[in-house]
C-alpha cells in the first residue's frame, strides 16, 4: 500500500500543481469550475485511452510513439500557456478590477479558459496514464494485495489534491496587486519547463541528436527524484542535469513570453489612450 | 550479478545486423535488457563513456512497467510482453541507477559508463 501511495502521489503531485496554478490563474472568471473540471475529466479519459492503447502507441514511429505523444502534448501545453499569458497581458488589469463582480469579462475569458482547461487535460493525461497503467498492473497481478494497493492509490490521489489545494490557497493569499505578476511569472516558468521536457522526449525519441548532453549536474543539491525536486521541476522547470537544447527551449519560451507581453501591453496601452 | 561484457564477436555480429538498418541506428550500440519477475537481467550494464547507446528492454512480465532513471534522464513505459527501445545520450564516466518504477522494490539496475 505504501509503494502504491508513493507512486500515485508522485504522479498526482505533478498534475495537481498544474491544476493549482490554473485554478489561481482563472480566479474570478465565471464558469472556470466547469472548464477546469472538464479539462481534468478529459485528461482522465485520455489517460485511460493512452493506457489502453499503450502498446499500439509505443509501436508508432519505429518504437518512439510514446516519446512523440509526450513531446506533442507538451508543446500543445506550452502554446496554450503562451496564449493565456497573452490574454492576461491584455485583460489582466481589467480582470483585477472586476475580480469581485465579474460580468462582461466572462465572454472574452472563455477562450483563455479553454486554453487552460487543455493545459489541465494534458497534465492529467500524462501523469494519469502512468497511474492507470500501474494500478492496472497491480490489479492484474493478483487479488491478495489489490485492495491495499488501491486504497494506497486513492490516498495518493487525495494527497496530490491536498498539494494542489495548498498551492492554490497559497497563491490566492497573495495580494491582488501582486497576484497577476506572480501568476504570469509562474505560468512563464511552467511553460518554459514543459518546453524543456519536450526537448528531452525529442532526444529520447531519436529526433534530436545534438545539444543533448547535460551541461551541469546539481542533483547533489536538489535531486529531481526528491519531492521538493519534483515540485521545483513542475513549477519552475527545475532540471538537475539540463542539456543545451533543454536550456535553449527554456530560455526561448521565457523570451517569447516577454515579447508577447510587451507587444500586447503596448497595443492595449495604445488602444486605451486612443479611447480616452 | 556478474557484469555482462559484450564480447567483440557479438558486437561485430550486431554491427553487421545493424548495417541493414537506417544510418541513425547503425552507429549505436544496443544492449539487451530483460525484465522478468519484476527483476532486470542483467542488473549491471557496462557501456563505454561518451558514446550514445540504446537499451532494448524486453518486458517478459504480464504487466507493464516504466523504465525510469533520473540519472540517465529517461522514462519509458513498456507494456507486458512488449519490447521498448530506450535511447541514452553519451554519458560521462560514472554509475547510473535505473529502476522499473512500478516495481521499484525489486526492479533495479545500474549502468556503469567507463
Amino acid at each position: 500500500m505504501l509503494a502504491a501511495f508513493i507512486i500515485v502521489f508522485r504522479e498526482v503531485i505533478e498534475a495537481g500543481l498544474v491544476v493549482g496554478v490554473v485554478l489561481a490563474a482563472t480566479r474570478g472568471l465565471a464558469g472556470r469550475g466547469t472548464y477546469v473540471a472538464g479539462g481534468i475529466f478529459a485528461g482522465f479519459l485520455g489517460a485511460c485511452l493512452v493506457a489502453a492503447f499503450a502498446g499500439g502507441i509505443a509501436d508508432l514511429f519505429e518504437g518512439s510513439g510514446q516519446e512523440a505523444l509526450n513531446a506533442g502534448v507538451l508543446i500543445v501545453a506550452v502554446a496554450m500557456l503562451v496564449w493565456h499569458n497573452a490574454w492576461m497581458a491584455s485583460h489582466g488589469r481589467e480582470l483585477a478590477r472586476e475580480l469581485k463582480a465579474v460580468g462582461h469579462a466572462v465572454k472574452e475569458g472563455s477562450r483563455s479558459l479553454m486554453a487552460l482547461a487543455i493545459v489541465c487535460a494534458v497534465a492529467v493525461l500524462r501523469e494519469g496514464s502512468e497511474v492507470v497503467l500501474f494500478l492496472y498492473g497491480v490489479a492484474a497481478a493478483g487479488q491478495t494485495t489489490a485492495l491495499g494497493i488501491l486504497s494506497g492509490g486513492l490516498l495518493g490521489i487525495a494527497g496530490g489534491a491536498v498539494i494542489s489545494a495548498l498551492l492554490y490557497l497559497g497563491l490566492i493569499a497573495i495580494p491582488l496587486r501582486h497576484l497577476f505578476g506572480v501568476l504570469t511569472a509562474l505560468i512563464t516558468l511552467l511553460a518554459a519547463g514543459l518546453a524543456a521536457q519536450a526537448m528531452r522526449f525529442l532526444a529520447q525519441g531519436g529526433w534530436l541528436n545534438d545539444w543533448v548532453t547535460p551541461l551541469w549536474d546539481t542533483s547533489s543539491v536538489l535531486s529531481e527524484a526528491s519531492i521538493p525536486g519534483r515540485v521545483a521541476h513542475v513549477l519552475f522547470g527545475y532540471m538537475a542535469q539540463p542539456s543545451a537544447s533543454e536550456l535553449a527551449a527554456y530560455l526561448a519560451v521565457i523570451a517569447v513570453m516577454l515579447v508577447v507581453r510587451r507587444v500586447i501591453g503596448q497595443e492595449t496601452g495604445g488602444r486605451m489612450q486612443a479611447s480616452a | 550479478m556478474t557484469i555482462s561484457i559484450l564480447r567483440p564477436a557479438i558486437l561485430a555480429a550486431a554491427c553487421i545486423a545493424c548495417a541493414a538498418l537506417p544510418a541513425a541506428a547503425a552507429d549505436v550500440q544496443t544492449i539487451e535488457l530483460t525484465l522478468k519477475d519484476h527483476k532486470f537481467s542483467p542488473e549491471t550494464i557496462e557501456v563505454p563513456a561518451n558514446e550514445r547507446f540504446q537499451i532494448k528492454l524486453t518486458n517478459a512480465d504480464a504487466t507493464p512497467d516504466e523504465f525510469d532513471s533520473t540519472d540517465l534522464r529517461v522514462e519509458k513505459v513498456v507494456g507486458g510482453g512488449q519490447t521498448g527501445i530506450i535511447r541514452i545520450q553519451p554519458l560521462v564516466p560514472g554509475r547510473y541507477m535505473f529502476m522499473g518504477e512500478y516495481h521499484a522494490a525489486t526492479a533495479r539496475g545500474i549502468v556503469v559508463a567507463k
